[in-house]
């Protein structure tokens, strides 16, 4: 069964489909493609403290994109079952900027050495994993999207704001690859 | 159900995102050190769909079920400040986890377990976010 698709699947065929989500989710009512809504909504639901950004009425506006979650998990964890990705071929230059970086298990989806309940109290570990998610749940809420809601949404429909933003990721993005990853990982 | 069809879509984009390994930290690693066009070509060619799709659906004037045209609500520019500022504290947590919040969710259930713990810290990131708005420039 793992030989179901070619990995990883090419690029050209990815992201045709990822942009389908756009259209799909218009037509089926008129729904904006953005994953990071949810994080706002889950906070609406569990603890919205009275404060205003989480006021709304999460049921109505956030149900449908609660169950697109829900559907990406479920849809990850079959594909994960059905036909795992096997060894990535990594281009030989970040392999080798890598295990510079002290990184040597370069197999799997993410570092072993890093994304491991035991590694959660250390340095790489807890920046990684628990800094990591707050900056993502932060900044997602602060710029008003992430990748979904403004590089592929937003960019599409030429949106001046989402070309701003998705400047604010690559440069955050680069910062992070450059800059803290060496002091952290090492 | 009228969220069958969301869970649907949503769990073909995570089938993607696994198979295309989106989802993989390495990958994300090769995007921001430029050493590779895999995930340059999927974002791209995720647009540039998106795009068409979305010229098309308003040269042809579909409308909703309410009678409104499909099509998003235009961003507020602004300043722009908190599109830049946003953008660069998420794009160092997309650097730090390897993951934005698509393939976060989607690693919890491919085998990185751990995950869970970052999702739950971007609640709380989400959460910090709604108790400071008042406070910062927009």
């Amino acid at each position: 069964m793992s030989h179901l698709f070619t990995h990883p699947l090419p690029w050209y065929i990815a992201g045709p489909l990822i942009g389908l989500v756009v259209p799909a989710l218009l037509l089926l009512g008129n729904k904006p493609f953005g994953v990071a809504s949810n994080f706002r909504h889950l906070c609406a639901a569990l603890a919205p403290c009275g404060i205003e950004f989480f006021s709304h009425d999460w049921k109505r506006l956030g149900g449908w994109n609660l169950a697109f979650l829900l559907g990406i998990f479920a849809g990850a964890v079959v594909a994960s079952e059905v036909a795992p990705p096997l060894a990535l071929t990594l281009s030989p230059h970040t392999t080798a900027a890598l295990h510079q970086l002290g990184l040597h298990d370069l197999t799997g989806l993410t570092p072993h050495e890093v994304f491991a309940w035991a590694s959660l109290f250390t340095l790489k570990g807890f920046v990684s994993i628990v800094i990591g998610g707050f900056l993502v749940g932060f900044g997602t809420a602060y710029a008003g999207g992430c990748t979904s809601g403004h590089a592929i949404s937003g960019l599409a429909d030429l949106q001046p704001a989402s070309l701003l933003a998705v400047c604010g990721f690559f440069a955050g993005g680069l910062a992070g690859t450059y800059l803290i990853l060496p002091i952290v990982l090492r | 159900m009228t969220l069958l069809p969301y869970f649907l879509i949503g769990s073909a984009f995570g089938v993607i995102l696994v198979e295309a390994e989106v989802v993989s930290w390495f990958r994300i690693q090769e995007m921001f050190r430029f050493d590779a066009f895999h995930m340059y070509g999927i974002i791209g060619t995720a647009v540039l769909t998106a795009a068409i799709s979305l010229l098309t659906i308003k040269r042809l004037g579909v409308r909703g079920p309410d009678g409104e045209p499909l099509g998003f609500t235009p961003k507020v520019l602004g300043t722009g400040a908190r599109y830049l500022a946003g953008g660069m504290v998420f794009g160092l947590g997309w650097a730090l986890t390897g993951a934005c919040p698509g393939p976060l969710v989607a690693l919890v259930g491919a085998g990185t377990p751990v995950m869970l713990v970052a999702f739950l810290s971007a609640l709380g990131g989400t959460w910090t976010y709604g108790r400071l708005r008042p406070k910062l420039p927009h």
